[in-house]
């Protein structure tokens, strides 16, 4: 089974990346963006019966930095 | 004076590291591994290099901050024996949990790679006694993750605690309150964006490093 991982930055917390990504679609003729913030989508390959709270457990211990990042987790 | 420098799959400045501790100490530091599980006895300074530790997959420093070693290293901090994170070591050192915050990409987007005007903005520890408090000295920084940050709550205890360490002069990669360097809370954990290791000898063109090195070994001797 698979687990999707879906880590983003902590509202407030500034990313540079995603301000040069909303300049260049600007610059590109897209004046509705109001504002662009970058993640990151970590998709696992997961023994069947493998929880949510495992994943999450993951998550904690690696995959999200949780001092600046909130992460959802999705299993499928 | 016992040392050891830590290197980790792509660490790149742990030979640099290296020869500033023995020109300091006199002896050459143990290079340990990062899949070691031991420690040397009778460590007076655990050194964390800079490099891109696991090609700074993920986050910079997240992946080392969990290797083997890292779990002796979080105890001997604790233990209160003094660690040393330069650049990617500041990186693991917060994605450690030994340090707070977290160094994100440079404001500008840029690999900022020059000489740095630095205030020290302490000397109340082992690391900085050698220098003169608001002492401003000249190191290098090399580095795209440099960017400190952390909330509003933390930055004010690491001011009121006397743990910011370093201070950049000049803006440099948009770091909150221009932080470059950090104590832990007890003061043994050191971590900082610039290299104090790229600047010991006159042939590096100025020897402001040095003093650091040299203030850990009156204070460790």
């Amino acid at each position: 089974m698979k687990a999707r991982v879906t880590v983003s930055l902590k509202p407030g917390v500034l990313d540079p990346q995603g301000r040069a990504i909303h300049h260049a679609l600007e610059g590109l003729g897209f004046p509705q963006v109001a504002d662009v913030r970058v993640g990151k989508v970590i998709e696992l390959d997961v023994a069947d019966g493998t929880t949510e709270d495992q994943v999450a457990d993951m998550a904690r211990k690696l995959l999200a930095n949780t001092v600046i990042e909130n992460f959802k987790v999705e299993l499928a | 004076m016992k040392t050891a420098v830590v290197v980790f799959p792509g660490s790149n400045c742990d030979r640099d590291l290296a020869v500033a501790l023995e020109l300091v100490t006199g002896v050459k530091p143990a290079m340990l591994w990062h899949d070691d599980t031991d420690l040397p006895p009778g460590l007076e300074l655990i050194a964390l290099p800079g490099g891109f530790s696991h090609g700074d997959y993920l986050r910079s420093g997240a992946i080392a901050a969990r290797s083997a070693i890292m779990r002796e290293v979080i105890a001997a901090a604790g233990r209160g024996t003094p660690v040393l994170g330069i650049c990617n070591g500041f990186q693991v050192l917060t994605e450690a949990g030994l340090l707070p915050g977290a160094l994100m990409r440079n404001a500008g987007l840029d690999f900022v790679c020059r000489d740095v005007a630095l205030e020290v903005v302490t000397t109340e520890t082992p690391f900085t006694r050698g220098y003169q408090p608001g002492e401003t000295v000249t190191i290098p920084v090399a580095h795209h993750d440099g960017n400190f940050q952390a909330d509003a709550d933390t930055l004010d205890r690491l001011e009121q605690q006397g743990q910011v360490a370093f201070r950049y002069a000049e803006e440099v990669n948009g770091s909150a309150r221009n932080i470059a360097g950090i104590l832990n809370a007890k003061g043994n954990v050191l971590g900082m964006m610039p290299h104090p290791e790229r600047v010991v000898e006159q042939a590096h063109g100025n020897t402001d490093g040095r003093k650091l090195f040299e203030g850990l070994l009156n204070v460790l001797a």
